[in-house]
């Protein structure tokens, strides 16, 4: 009799598990509500843990550098030297675009505001590409911010809690990004596959990405505004293009939620397939 | 001379271990560690640690709590909801029926038993995971995760044994 009952109430969970699952595809808004009061509730532990993690990974790190120090150095002096030729153009081209848009009456994008946040939590698992970071609606974080580290985008802001929030990373299965190529300024689809280099979707034929092309946001959707770097095309075959994210995904400590002031909200709240909405 | 408050209390504080480890566990694989692809093989603690103490103390650790872990485990991790917990519970399952094999015999056994059931986890988080979101996932990720959990197994059973008989050994 006792194993009876044992044996049906496993099977109720069981079946309860897989209620669960169905219920995340069909009414997120009441799960999204969970999980941000979940992850607020444990991120000052997921906080604490990670400092210790991060003073490991430091140190790994600078074990990792001293063995290349002297090839990293002349790597650097050559970098800087380009780079200041670099600046030099940058600077001509800046004030030249500044006097032609004087010249157009060109009504520039709303100023970014930046929040920068540290990074606590990287739960991944299999088939989840997320980070959870300690900032959330009190420090103004919203849905739907661009999420950038260094110089790149790595994703998007898809769950706000009081003090914690949740980033889809562009690697994770369900992030799709509007982004354009930089040579032939032609528009496509970044889509994560929960690789490491996410594909280009909705090339036309006939239009061959070259490798080592950047790859930019183009702004369409309303979601991130354009010309932020995303990628590099890394290698093109069959038809299938794969783009290498410009920041090393499994590196970022802080990362910085940009907002750009864009009435955007439509796009972000645009359901998606999968658990993360 | 009958039981004390405190006796009972720290009675109390020793029958959690098996739950509060098993939190722990899952906490601690939600580490930020920047080890490049680290994260997506991480092997699964919680599962150590439930596959553990079902086999040893099934009594502390009963199979609402591994499903409510789970559920918690989901909620955190951005994964869907209900996944972690229906692979704890079938692992809880599969753990108690082939229990009198594991338990008493060598630590082989417990690392074989453990090998079952991650290969069985993974099967279940990728079948389960590829009908969600109708696309076949590459196998990959759940192959490698599932290996290196085998592999570093004897670790956190170490460490979950030496908790085990220093703090539970009385009762």
């Amino acid at each position: 009799m006792r194993a009876l009952l044992q044996r049906f109430s496993f099977l109720l969970m069981v079946l309860a598990a897989i209620g669960l699952m169905m219920m995340t595809r069909a009414d997120p808004v009441f799960i999204d509500a969970a999980r941000a009061r979940v992850t607020d509730a444990f991120a000052p532990i997921l906080g604490f843990i990670a400092r210790p993690a991060g003073a490991v990974a430091s140190v790994l790190e600078s074990g990792r550098q001293l063995t290349a120090l002297y090839a990293e150095n002349e790597r650097l002096r050559q970098d800087n030297e380009r780079l200041r030729q670099w600046q030099q153009t940058a600077l001509r081209l800046e004030a030249e675009n500044n006097s032609l848009r004087g010249l157009l009456a060109y009504k520039p994008d709303p100023a970014a505001s930046y929040i920068t946040a540290r990074v606590i939590a990287d739960p991944g698992g299999a088939f989840v590409r997320t980070l959870v970071v300690m900032a959330g609606q009190r420090d103004g974080v919203r849905r739907g911010q661009a999420a950038m580290a260094g110089q790149g985008v790595i994703g998007r802001v898809v769950q706000v809690g009081e003090w914690s929030s949740r980033i889809l990373l562009v690697t994770d299965l369900n992030a799709r990004i509007p982004v354009v190529l930089e040579t032939t300024r032609q528009r496509a689809m970044l889509s994560g596959d929960n690789s490491d280099q996410p594909r280009l979707m909705y090339i036309p034929r006939g239009v061959e990405p070259t490798v080592g092309e950047r790859v930019f946001t183009s702004g369409h959707g309303g979601l991130f505004p354009a010309g932020l770097p995303v990628g590099i095309v890394a290698a093109t075959h069959d038809g299938e293009t794969r783009v290498t994210p410009i920041v090393d995904l499994s590196r970022i400590e802080y990362v910085q939620l940009v907002d750009f002031g864009i009435p955007g909200g439509l796009a972000a709240e645009a359901a998606q397939p999968g658990a993360m909405q | 001379m009958a039981v004390g408050v405190w006796q009972r209390l720290d009675q109390a504080g020793r029958n959690l271990v098996p739950f509060s480890t098993t939190v722990a566990a899952m906490l601690l694989g939600m580490m930020p560690l920047q080890l490049p692809d680290y994260s997506f093989v991480a092997p699964p603690l919680t599962l150590m640690s439930i596959y553990y103490w079902a086999i040893y103390r099934p009594d502390l650790l009963r199979p609402l709590l591994a499903f409510g872990i789970g559920l918690l485990q989901d909620l955190l991790a951005g994964s869907p909801l209900g996944m972690s917990a229906l692979v704890y519970v079938l692992a809880y399952w599969l753990v108690l029926t082939q229990r009198r094999y594991f338990l008493g015999n060598s630590f082989w056994f417990l690392w074989l038993g453990f090998a079952l059931v991650a290969v069985g986890a993974g099967a279940v988080q990728w079948l389960a995971y590829s009908l969600m979101t109708a696309h076949l996932v590459g196998p990959g990720n759940i192959v490698a995760q599932a290996l290196l959990a085998i592999v570093v197994f004897p670790v956190p059973a170490w460490c979950f044994s030496k908790l085990h008989r220093s703090l539970l050994s009385a009762s």
